[in-house]
Formats: C-alpha cells, structure tokens, sequence
C-alpha cells in the first residue's frame, strides 16, 4: 500500500503546449484506489473525505506542474480534528500518513501518536529534549497529538507545555516537507487552546470538524465491526439493535462509534455466556450468530422509559 | 592534511543529499544514529563529543539530517561525524562511522621523535592543531587557508 510512488522523471519539462492524460497520472498514483478504501473503510464523515481528496487532487496537480517546469511549493499539511468522542479522530489520523505516503508527500508515513506525557518533561530543561526527540521518531510521517488542549495550562505559569508549543511551532514551520503535525480532541477544549496560542491555529492550514454519527451511519458501523469480529446478528436482533442504538443515543457520555464498540464486546459477552449455560452440542452458526434476547438484555433497556423498554 | 577515518574518507566530501541516503541506509537497517564532534584530530581519539542523543527510533533520515546541520551551525570548524551503532545481539557495534564536516584548513601531524634509553627511538604523532586550546583550534583559521 504505502509504496513511493514513482518519482516525476528528471527530463526536460515538457512544452507548453503538450498534454498529459490526467487519467493515466491518476493510475500510477493508484489515487482513485485509495480514496475508494476510505469510502468503504469509513462511513459518514464527508468533511475529512473532501478534505482528503483535495489533498489528493492537489498533489497530483502539483506533480503535473512539476513536469511543465511550472513551480510546485509543497503545501502545508498539519491538520487539526475536531470532534466528539468516538467520532474517529484518531483512526483517521493513523489512516493519514499511510495515505500522504501513497501520494508520495510523506517518505515514510509512520504514525507517532503521542500526548502531553510524552511531550513534556518533569523539570527545568527536561521538555526540550524530550519533545525534540518524539519530533524526530516522528519526521518522515505523521505525528498525531491526541488531546493537544492539555498541552496548555494556563492554571499554571510556570508549566512547561509552553515550552513544547514553542518548539512544535518552530519544527512545525522548519520541517513542513517532512513532517505532518496532527492535533486531535473535543471541539470545545480545542477552540480555548487555540484562543491562548494564535500561532498553532495559524499555523495549521486544515481544520477538519468530524460530525456526530447518525443512528443509520451507526448501524453500518456496527454492521462493518461485527463483519471484522465475525460475528453476525439474528434477524430479531438487529431490529433490537437498532432500538438500542437510538436509546442509547440519548443517554448521556454517548460517544459515538466508540459506544458501539463497547456495545458489542457486551454483546459478545452475553453471546458467550448463553451458550456456555445452555451447554450442550455446538455449531459453526451458533458461535456467531447474536441473537435478539442477547440485545434485550442490555440495561440501556431496562433504565429506558417504560414505552420503549423491553424485557430483561 | 586531509584527514582520512571512517567510511567514505577517501571520496569527496558529500552532499547533505548523500548524507540523508547514508542516513537512511542505517535507519533502514535498524541501526541507532548519532552525531558526534571534537577538535582533536588525533587518530587515537576515537571517543568524540556526543551531539545531542542518539536517535534510537526514527524512521526517516530527514531526522539525522537535521541534528547534522544544526552541529554544523553550532560547530563550523569542528570536525562531524555520523555513526550508526547496531544494536543486534552479537553485533553491538558501531557498524557505520563518516566524518560530514570538517574545517576549512587541516594543519596535519608533526612526527616527534624522543630518545630514550639505549639509543632507541619513540616516535609519535602530534597534530598541530593541538597546540591551541580546545575550541580555538581551528577557529577562523579557514582565512589562513594554505598558510
């Protein structure tokens, strides 16, 4: 997946008035390849997919540019992700320096995903090697800071995640070509942090907000995990989980993909717990199938108003 | 005098582009890189100043590149160094050393010779460079180049 793609040849441009088949550029980059992966990797988020094929759309311009002679800066590509728990701000971002690797504008597209620990030090003189150092494992690929707020606290005047701001700020500009920075966290927290720091929201040219799931995106979520875990649900089931799904949704600390997830190891659980009760002779099927008294047991019914609950 | 240790010391010197593919040739193979520097030019020191620390894991060599130009900024006139140390069980070495920077001027080595008992002979190598104090040795000496 992640192999350079071909370098633009070091021939003589080509002339003004010759023509490149856009089409064909596309195959050797494998651009359409990619972006069909992400289609059917993640469901929802338009936002980061737009986002993510004008990147595309943009390197590859700028490959054509570069054989007319015509001049090819390489933008800047730190980012910043914005959104609610479990909306895949972080999956995202792994997923990211694989794909500016595809596109040859990372060399390596490894993920260093680190966060205020890793970056800031104990002591006076501890922080600036230590965020040099993540800076480095991360040069050649992405590194992902993941609640980048926490960097900043302005309780404390004297904290040294100042410190590691300013040297991510200076990196960040220095090493643009081999470096790409990604903030991740809850939009509101993020809004504060970048109030206090003007120059890390100048310098990050991508602000992507990942919306809220809706209860359809959810259950395709849920179809996609269950088919990775192979498991599947019965028929009465899934209309149970779909009950599920809007109940919970609701409820307060919903987070999104992340409570489907969390939703379905319970329901693995129950599943499990079933059959080791039930004993008796097994098949194939019935290690993976779910079924509806599994979903119905769940206390998100229980603790649901009466209209809408089901039986324990 | 030209000085001549490790890899490469009889090609020209290289190119920051050479350097980042060496770079990325040892990162490649796993092996840890790091910068060192010193002003004594004495081939039995082998143990110089370490630049920074050495880059366990990093995965590109944009990364060594960069601690490279800043000790070249910090240490124009020093002599630099990149080593790659393998770290593999049974190796455990260096497994790659060549000097990036040098200074302008190079005095070379005077041969002493001291006699001792029975008439015999000991030599030994003492590079002018070391005459002055450490840190001055070559410092602005690029103008007297040729001297």
């Amino acid at each position: 997946m992640s192999t350079p793609p071909p370098p633009v040849p070091d021939t003589e441009p080509l002339s003004a008035d010759a023509t490149v088949e856009l089409a064909a550029e596309q195959q050797t980059l494998r651009i359409s390849e990619m972006l069909d992966r992400l289609d059917r990797e993640f469901v929802g988020l338009a936002p980061v997919k737009t986002r993510v094929r004008e990147i595309a759309a943009l390197l590859l311009i700028d490959r054509l540019r570069q054989r007319y002679g015509l001049s090819s800066s390489r933008p800047s590509l730190h980012m910043c992700f914005t959104g609610s728990p479990g909306t895949g701000k972080t999956t995202v971002a792994t997923r990211m320096g694989e794909m500016l690797a595809a596109l040859g504008y990372l060399r390596k597209g490894q993920l260093v995903s680190v966060t205020r620990d890793d970056l800031v030090g104990q002591y006076v003189g501890h922080t600036a090697p230590k965020t040099k150092e993540v800076l480095k494992r991360a040069m050649g690929g992405v590194l992902l800071i993941d609640e980048a707020y926490y960097l900043y606290r302005p309780e404390n005047e004297r904290d040294y995640g100042q410190e590691s701001i300013e040297i991510l700020l200076q990196f960040m500009e220095a090493h643009r070509e081999d470096l790409v920075v990604i903030l991740a966290g809850y939009s509101d927290r993020m809004d504060v942090f970048f109030r206090s720091n003007p120059g890390m929201a100048s310098r990050i040219a991508h602000h992507v907000d990942f919306p809220d799931f809706s209860l359809d995106e959810l259950m395709r979520i849920a179809g996609l995990m269950l088919e990775r875990e192979q498991y599947r649900l019965a028929e009465p089931a899934q209309t149970a989980f779909r009950e599920y799904v809007a109940l919970r949704m609701s409820q307060p600390r919903f987070a999104n993909a992340r409570s489907i997830r969390n939703a379905i190891d319970r329901l693995r659980l129950r599943q499990a717990r079933r059959l080791v009760a039930a004993g008796g002779s097994i098949v194939r099927d019935d290690l993976m199938l779910i079924s509806d008294a599994d979903v119905r047991a769940s206390r998100v019914f229980s603790d649901a108003p009466a209209s809408a609950a089901g039986t324990e | 005098m030209r000085i001549t240790q490790g890899t490469f010391s009889y090609l020209p010197d290289f190119t920051d582009d050479e350097i980042s593919a060496q770079i990325q040739y040892a990162v490649d193979q796993g092996w840890a890189v790091a910068v060192e520097f010193t002003d004594d030019p004495h081939p039995r020191n082998v143990l110089w100043e370490m630049w920074e620390l050495p880059m366990f894991d990093i995965a590109d060599s944009s990364a060594g590149l960069h601690e490279v130009t800043a000790c070249r900024a910090a240490y124009p006139n020093h002599y630099i160094r990149v080593l790659a140390y393998d770290p593999s069980l049974g190796r455990q070495t260096t497994a790659l050393s060549f000097i990036v920077n040098r200074p302008a001027h190079e005095p070379g080595f005077r041969l002493d010779r001291q006699e001792t008992a029975d008439r015999r002979i000991r030599y030994t190598l003492h590079p002018y460079a070391a005459d002055k104090p450490v840190g001055e040795r070559y410092a602005g000496n690029g103008a007297r180049a040729g001297a």
